[in-house]
């Protein structure tokens, strides 16, 4: 499968994160376009590894799958940095009763 | 010994520094103990070096002061002849007066006593750099420092607005002055490449006419600054705003002569300039006259004193612009005894009085300041030139050069010598003679001064009387120039063109000249009388207008000056840049205040807007 399929999904995953971290304001939900966004950079790099060794003459199967093992430790470390982040919204609805970021403008103040 | 020596001008600056920097913790005793037990200490030192001749034409060497690239000025002093007999001035008249300012400035409170004793020992310390000195870079270090020390001491009181502008003046009057004495040091640094005594004066030979000539007129303008000449001489009669003792030590008996002790100093540089010698003779003249003219008709008792010390240096210029340098020296020291026991005797009286200066309101006080009275007579005999007071014989031997010299000038000095005769009498009979004019409390006051204050006056009379006798003329007595030869080493002494009689003949005429303005003055004055106005006094009395003459043409021009540039420049110009830099930053940091909303959402929008913009530049635009 050519490389550009890659590269258009995870551009499209990508944008989609964007556009709801910019409007939605419910902070779960920018919370998962942020993980979207992460693992639309995480897809980029699993092929971009497949393709470079492809690239270099591999011939076996296992070619190019240390980029998978980088990304299950990103995604091991991603699930602890989500838990903080999760701890923090818990928070912060415990403080406001609400998880509206709009809401959270009190340090301008 | 030459640590010795080293102490001479150490001892006094630790006294300066003991005493100022603990000035609030020692008591006045101490700090009286201190300040004049150093200067006695310099003294004992200096009598030593007199009496062992420890003299040596080379200098004595202590550590490099400046040494860059082949310019090396080493920290040595030169002790000789000339700087032995200044050493012996300055300590010794300073230790008597430090004697007596620990009894006239009793009644100051203890703290600024030690003030006052610390600048005092740090006036002698810079005085004995100055004449210790052995180039003209230490003499410029003590020569400001001199400066510095009578600004100080002027300012005395600083809460007088008055004496504090006086202190300015003198200030600023005598960095005019330094101006000339440092660009002199220039030239010197340029065309030779040493300011050290010894090798300027046997390297003169590669200096040009022109060199001389601007060198010497330079550091002429430095003495006219430090000794009070025309055109700077208006700061000093200000001055005296100072305590009297300071008015004595500083500004009679020592720092005033700087200038003399520095052309004295410089004799070899002055013998090859015969136009500059011309111009001190002249301006020396003038001085001496014009000072003369302007203490007829002054009624504060120390501002007498004060034209009549400007008068005296004048004449002291006139003996030195004749090639008189041993004269002129002479004539420094015989100053600097009588016109300290005048300044003295005048503190002795304005402490009697309780503060008042007027001579209008005193007379009659010759029952009861009877030693006051008496040495101030041997003062006024010693200034007016009656044999054998010690005036006598110095100004006979100024005015007899200045004959040789010039015969205008030598009827300037005469006119002068007639005219201190009269302005001194007068001063000694309105104040002593006659009736008390004073109020009824102060006749009740006035007492004798205590034993601090009246010894020092004593002991100074007598040097007044004596001292002339170190320099009796040769026609008189054989060998009797004793001071002349001490000093010929180090000053050439010139030797007289004019017969024994003629010599005889002028004496005599300066002496009948002095004796009659002496009896004019007690025909004029032996009772007080308002004296009358007329058009020639009331310009003497003012000075010849030259403080409104100096304000008019230069103190208002610069003050307007400045105004114009407060206006323009400082107003206008810096103030509004440095102003607008600030309104700027005010007035956009408004205008950026939107984009700092708080609201997440925004800034991410802004992040994401400015990557995206950062992409295309990156990708696109960059080709």
């Amino acid at each position: 499968m050519p490389i550009n399929y890659y590269i258009y999904l995870s551009i499209a995953l990508f944008i989609i994160g964007i556009i709801g971290v910019l409007t939605r304001r419910n902070a779960i939900i920018i919370f998962m376009c942020i993980e979207l966004m992460l693992n639309a950079v995480n897809l980029l790099l699993v092929a971009f590894s497949k393709m470079h060794h492809l690239l270099a003459g591999a011939d076996n199967a296992f070619a190019g799958s240390d980029a998978q093992l980088f990304v299950f430790f990103i995604m091991v470390v991603a699930a602890a940095e989500v838990s903080v982040g999760l701890a923090i919204i818990v928070m912060m609805y415990r403080n406001t009763h609400s998880v509206d970021v709009n809401f959270l403008n009190r340090l301008k103040h | 010994m030459n640590n010795l020596i080293a102490l001479i001008p150490l001892l006094p600056f630790i006294g300066f520094l003991i005493n100022g920097l603990g000035r609030k913790a020692l008591s006045k005793g101490v700090v009286s103990i201190i300040g004049s037990g150093t200067v006695l200490a310099s003294f004992i030192i200096s009598v030593l070096i007199f009496v062992y001749h420890y003299y040596s034409a080379t200098p004595i060497r202590y550590f490099d002061f400046i040494h860059v690239g082949t310019l090396n000025i080493p920290f040595a002093f030169q002790v000789d002849q000339l700087s032995t007999l200044f050493l012996l001035i300055i300590t010794g008249v300073g230790f008597l007066i430090h004697v007596y300012s620990t009894s006239y400035m009793h009644e100051e409170k203890s703290e600024h006593f030690g003030r006052y004793f610390a600048f005092l020992n740090l006036f002698v310390f810079s005085m004995l750099l100055l004449v210790l000195g052995a180039n003209y870079i230490i003499m410029f270090i003590g020569w400001e420092g001199v400066g510095l020390c009578s600004y100080l001491l002027i300012g005395y009181w600083f809460k007088n607005i008055n004496y504090t502008k006086a202190a300015n003046k003198a200030f600023v009057m005598n960095r005019i002055g330094d101006l000339g004495f440092l660009l002199a040091v220039f030239w010197l640094i340029a065309r030779l490449g040493t300011v050290s005594y010894d090798e300027v004066f046997s390297n003169l030979g590669k200096l040009s006419h022109g060199d001389i000539l601007g060198i010497t007129l330079l550091l002429f303008v430095g003495a006219t600054g430090k000794s009070a000449q025309i055109p700077l001489y208006t700061w000093l009669p200000d001055a005296m705003a100072g305590p009297t003792p300071v008015s004595a030590l500083i500004h009679a008996a020592t720092m005033v002569t700087a200038g003399i002790y520095m052309i004295a100093r410089s004799n070899a540089l002055y013998a090859l300039a015969p136009v500059t010698n011309n111009i001190i003779a002249i301006i020396g003249a003038a001085t001496a006259l014009l000072a003369a003219t302007i203490a007829l008709r002054q009624n504060d008792i120390k501002k007498v004193l004060a034209y009549s010390t400007v008068s005296q240096l004048g004449y002291m210029f006139l003996a030195l612009g004749s090639g008189a340098y041993v004269a002129a020296v002479f004539h420094v020291m015989t100053h600097a005894f009588f016109k300290a026991l005048l300044f003295l005797g005048s503190g002795s009286v304005i402490h009697a009085m309780s503060g008042q200066q007027d001579i209008r309101y005193m007379g009659g006080l010759s029952k009861k300041l009877k030693v006051t009275y008496i040495t101030f007579l041997i003062g006024c005999l010693a200034i007016s030139g009656i044999p054998p007071f010690s005036g006598f014989f110095s100004k006979d031997a100024i005015l007899l050069s200045a004959y040789e010299h010039n015969k205008i000038l030598y009827i300037i000095g005469v006119i002068t010598a007639a005219l201190t005769a009269f302005y001194m009498f007068r001063l000694l009979f309105i104040t002593f003679n006659g009736k008390f004019r004073g109020t009824e409390e102060e006749a009740h006051h006035v007492h004798e001064s205590p034993a601090a204050m009246t010894l020092p006056l004593i002991i100074l009379a007598i040097l007044s009387v004596i001292g002339g006798f170190v320099g009796v003329p040769g026609v008189m007595m054989r060998g009797g120039e004793k001071l002349a030869d001490y000093l010929s080493p180090v000053v050439p002494v010139m030797e007289h063109q004019v017969a024994g009689s003629t010599e005889m003949i002028l004496m005599v005429i300066t002496t009948v000249i002095a004796i009659a303005a002496i009896a004019i003055a007690w025909m004029r004055y032996k009772t007080y009388k308002e004296e009358s106005v007329s058009p020639v006094s009331t310009f003497f009395s003012n000075k010849w207008y030259v403080d409104e003459l100096y304000d008019t043409i230069i103190v208002k021009p610069i003050q307007k000056l400045g105004a114009i540039a407060n206006t323009y420049f400082e107003r206008l110009g810096i103030d509004a840049l440095v102003n607008g830099v600030g309104k700027m930053v005010n007035y956009g940091s408004r205008q950026m205040r939107w984009l700092q909303s708080g609201q997440v959402g925004s800034y991410v929008l802004l992040m994401v807007v400015s990557m995206v913009v950062f992409f295309v530049l990156e990708f696109f635009l960059k080709r």
